[in-house]
């Protein structure tokens, strides 16, 4: 038996064909005409540090937990980000006890202060004894307001200028370091898998309350210029990260976790970085 | 009556000639920009990017109207560092096609960088 065909259907047939072989054509062209490239986009130095060859670390006023020495972490892990991902060389050196440091530097100004004057001793050591307890330095710095008194020792122009000659004249970077444990409790949104009679599986949003506890790291970096003593800049930043109370993060670990999150801003403040992606390019 | 009908007749054949000699001329403005396009994309995949944009910024010489050809000296300015002139691509090529997702991904990937190269420096 042979099939006979309508003419109408042929030709209705060879025309969605020959659309279909168009359309075919048009978006293999339109394939072809996109090319996804690589680049690195490279965003220059927040910072111009061209005066400087050489950077200290010198360390950080720390407070919070005592499970992990900050000012030797923090010191450590820049200095190996510098070496690596800027043109600074890097001077090793002990990182500087700055709490001890700004503790020595307050009681010799007290002491200084206090020392009764010819002209009216009564009146200068009331006086003294007033400026002793608004300057006092906490011993334990448990929060942001234990810090603020240590802002002076950012500010002795002098004593930087002192650490700068002993280093040749380098970029000093310094600061203080605030890494506290945080516990919170409230609700929380989480995803939640379910399956229908089916077996399929949805993932749900819900609300549930839940115990979490982790660490809140707040560095401020600031920058100074080894050669006048001079801060020139300074960066802050804070970041938190809470786990359910039933996981045993150890601090170590959410220290750097945090510490990940905040290094390429410091690094962009001081050196270029270069930020990898993909774009298209169009024929 | 005949010779207004004339004069339409006549109106309607130079505006056909016009399109006739325009279109060939526009159609080679695009094929010599295309031309550029082609070797700068060759040339960027290859890590030459300097030479794309030479290509492209003679593609965009020779036809202002080519969308393509500024986004890709978009993304060439980008990684090159010359993060103003990126922009300034970008955008042209944009406003010449407003709807191309691709130039607007490419703007936007763009941006998110360059927004963060101008922060301020003590954030907190």
């Amino acid at each position: 038996m042979t099939a006979r065909c309508n003419p109408k259907t042929n030709s209705r047939r060879a025309g969605l064909i020959s659309a279909a072989v168009a359309l075919v054509a048009l978006s293999a062209a339109c394939g072809s005409e996109m090319y996804e490239v690589p680049v690195e986009t490279p965003i220059p130095a927040k910072l111009d540090v061209s005066a400087f060859q050489r950077v200290l670390v010198a360390g950080f006023v720390v407070g919070g937990t005592e499970d992990v020495d900050t000012n030797q972490e923090t010191v450590r892990l820049l200095r190996s980000q510098l070496r690596t991902k800027s043109e600074l060389r890097v001077i090793d050196a002990d990182p500087m006890p700055l709490n001890e440091v700004a503790q020595e530097q307050n009681k010799a100004a007290t002491a200084e202060a206090s020392t009764p004057a010819l002209e009216g001793p009564a009146v200068r050591t009331t006086s003294a004894v007033e400026n002793n307890a608004a300057t006092a330095l906490p011993l334990k710095i448990k929060d942001e307001k234990d810090l603020e008194p240590y802002d002076r020792l950012f500010a002795n122009t002098a004593y930087w200028k002192r650490i700068g000659e002993e280093y040749q004249n380098p970029l000093i970077v310094t600061g203080s370091v605030l890494f506290v444990p945080r516990t919170s409790s409230g609700l929380v949104t989480r995803e939640q898998e379910v399956y229908d009679g089916l077996g399929r599986r949805r993932v749900v949003p819900t609300r549930v309350y839940m115990e979490r506890k982790g660490f809140m790291l707040r560095p401020k970096f600031i920058f100074i210029d080894g050669r006048t003593g001079a801060t020139i800049s300074s960066l802050s930043r804070r970041e938190e990260a809470l786990y359910n109370a039933q996981n045993e993060t150890p601090a170590l670990s959410t220290y750097f976790e945090l510490m990940d999150r905040i290094v390429p801003d410091f690094l962009g403040t001081l050196s270029t970085q270069k930020i990898k992606g993909t774009r298209v390019l169009l024929k | 009556m005949k010779f207004s009908m004339k004069m339409r007749w006549l109106k309607a054949l130079v505006v056909l000639g016009a399109v006739a000699l325009a279109v060939p001329a526009w159609a080679d403005t695009r094929s010599n920009a295309r031309e550029q396009v082609e070797f700068g994309i060759n040339v960027a995949q290859r890590g030459l990017w300097r030479e794309a944009i030479y290509r492209w910024e003679k593609a965009v010489e020779i036809d202002p109207m080519y969308a393509a050809a500024y986004n890709d000296l978009g993304i060439a300015y980008e990684h090159e560092g010359q993060l103003d002139k990126a922009r300034k691509a970008y955008e042209k090529a944009l406003a010449l096609e407003p709807n191309n997702a691709q130039i607007r991904q490419n703007y936007d990937l763009f941006k998110e960088i360059n927004d963060r190269s101008v922060q301020p420096k003590d954030k907190q």
